[in-house]
């Protein structure tokens, strides 16, 4: 997927403003920045949820505006948290969802076999025919994921995936996003808050500032005390832990 | 505990397909004139009443129960609110509207019960569909605030209605369509209701769209589903629906509301699964209240509205409570809250 020259303005100011980045085939990408840098601009833009002003999303060599949304809907997948919530769906009616830009209605017996696969794997065999409604917020997270499997894109893109989870259920979410990666062979694109979660578990970081790409790079390249402190205005401290830099800020 | 129940989703239906039946047996025979079994097969006079009042009544009673019902799932599901319903969405009253118009401004060779559908189809649906882009347009966070807004707009409708009826002395033609109620069911002037069968099988066809674009519009997309295309022929279904009942029978209120409420508490959101119970449930509710409304004042009757609206308040009152007994996120349905406390 390639970005190019990305603009998208909300009342005349722009709120992206030129952003050209490349995403890696196969690897975790995080999209960090402080509030309104236009990082979640950004992430529906390349989803096709928000339409762009200018600018070039081409994704496998086809721009996004030319692609059904059927068939981008086989390639590309993205989780909100905007869903409704309060929906009486079981876990195995919405995973089931995620075969629908295959099968429509009708479930073939692999759609099924698939379902129950992703099932398994997101460990929901024993609330699959529970009501959404009824989970936790980090169970309710792993059933969208387990659609998000049955849709069995390439690409998947989330949505700030921690938010309102607790620091069990966040880190817990970190390491199906490092599985899905790792043992599925996808690619990965997250909008996070949390810098340490994007420097522990991700490939690579692309920080925002003011609606423009301030750096993009490894792990290393961004976290680095130069350019975290200037991305975030605030003072910070690189240690290493495990190999992996984290930062401390105050 | 409801649960297990969905396992076993055949068995509720078969259940209501056989009280429906045995009731729509006792329905084709109650009436003024007596009636038993075996004058079906001396044909004469009786045979005709049969085929001119008893038969016509019950499939407008049929097509209007599970009508009315399955048009409130279809609005509950694209609203995302349990509280929004033909009565509650401004349909009714707009198609109301319609046909108010048709009696007013069209020559009476032209006023037949088709131009009066026509005009209550057009209109229920641009109703409806005022309705739910100024509820889109603001994004209430509450959920009452929803199905107020559609009241207060419903009643705004209702006024215009009036003041034209008003105006136009045709105030006590039109009351026939202000109370709902199936004594002028007659044979040449119902079969328009009969339009509820094939927009039923098509919302049986779109089930699985409209609960789609009832997660969401980012859900929908990232699923490849037109929110908009899907948003428009849901509620233009519900309209149509909701039109062609309103212009045989007239306004009765509470079926769209509470008899998807009571199924969705059984069998839970999945339209696919609660449409044949929610469409068999809503004919059954009416079935019953037609018949007491015919036997309560007998050899007279009384407007199946009024029946109607006892029983549906009685019942809506209890789904209310139930959801504020099970915790009140039960009943802040439409809240999009990002999940993370503790079901």
């Amino acid at each position: 997927m390639n970005v190019k020259e990305l603009i998208k303005k909300y009342d005349g100011k722009a709120v992206v403003d030129s952003v050209s980045f490349e995403i890696q085939k196969g690897k975790v990408t995080s999209l960090i920045g402080p509030n309104g840098a236009g990082k979640s601009t950004v992430m529906g833009m390349i989803s096709r949820l928000v339409a762009k002003d200018a600018g070039i999303i081409s994704f496998e060599d086809k721009d996004l505006s030319e692609w059904k949304s059927r068939e981008l809907a086989k390639r590309l997948a993205i989780l909100t948290q905007h869903n409704n919530v309060q929906m009486k769906l079981t876990v195995k009616e919405l995973v089931a969802f995620g075969r629908f830009p295959y099968s429509g209605s009708r479930l073939t017996a692999e759609d099924n076999a698939i379902i129950a696969k992703a099932i398994d794997y997101m460990e929901l065999g024993e609330f699959e025919d529970r009501y959404i409604d009824e989970l936790s917020g980090g169970q309710r997270q792993r059933a969208y994921i387990a659609m998000v499997i049955a849709q069995d894109t390439e690409y998947i893109l989330l949505d700030e995936p921690t938010n309102n989870l607790d620091i069990y259920h966040a880190t817990n979410m970190m390491k199906i996003v490092r599985r899905l990666c790792d043992e599925l062979g996808k690619t990965v694109i997250l909008v996070l808050h949390e810098i340490n979660y994007a420097a522990f578990y991700s490939d690579y970081i692309c920080a925002f500032v003011d609606g423009k790409v301030a750096k993009y790079g490894t792990v290393n390249e961004v976290m680095n005390k130069e350019t975290l402190s200037k991305i975030y205005n605030v003072d910070f401290q690189i240690m290493e832990i495990d190999g992996k830099p984290l930062s401390i800020y105050y | 505990m409801f649960r297990k129940i969905s396992s076993k989703s055949w068995f509720s239906t078969a259940i209501l397909a056989g009280v429906l039946f045995i009731f729509s047996v006792v329905s084709l025979f109650v009436g003024v004139i007596d009636m038993n079994f075996g004058d079906l097969f001396s044909g004469g006079e009786k045979l005709e009443l049969f085929f001119i009042t008893r038969l016509p009544r019950l499939l407008a009673i049929l097509c209007t129960g599970t009508g009315l019902s399955v048009a409130g799932l279809i609005m509950q599901q694209l609203c995302m609110n349990k509280f929004v319903s033909p009565s509650t969405g401004a349909t009714l009253s707009s198609a109301k509207f319609g046909i108010c118009l048709t009696l007013v401004f069209l020559p009476a060779s032209l006023t037949t019960i088709w131009t009066r559908a026509i005009f209550s189809f057009v209109f229920a649906i641009l109703g409806t569909w005022i309705f739910v882009w100024f509820v889109q347009r603001i994004q209430f966070k509450d959920t009452v605030m929803v199905p107020l807004v559609g009241i207060m707009f419903g009643n705004i409708i209702n006024g215009v209605t009036s003041f034209v009826a008003y105006k136009y002395e045709i105030t006590q033609a039109l009351s026939s369509w202000e109370t709902g109620h199936f004594s002028m069911v007659l044979r040449g002037r119902y079969e328009i209701v009969c339009l509820v069968v094939p927009l039923l099988i098509l919302a049986f066809i779109f089930a699985n769209h409209f609960n789609i674009v009832g997660m969401g519009k980012d859900f929908s997309q990232n699923l490849g589903v037109n929110y908009k295309f899907v948003l428009f022929l849901g509620l233009t279904i519900a309209a149509a629906i909701t039109a062609s009942i309103v212009v045989v029978v007239g306004e009765i209120s509470y079926i769209g509301l509470i008899i998807p409420n009571m199924i969705a508490m059984f069998k839970g959101d999945k339209i696919r699964g609660t449409l044949v119970d929610t469409a068999l449930a809503g004919a059954l509710f009416v079935l019953i209240c037609d018949i007491l409304a015919r036997i309560v004042i007998f050899p007279y009757e009384v407007a199946i509205q009024l029946i109607v609206g006892i029983f549906g308040s009685i019942l809506f009152l209890f789904i209310l409570f139930r959801k504020l007994k099970h915790g009140r996120k039960a009943i802040r349905l439409n809240k999009k809250e990002k999940g993370g406390e503790s079901a």
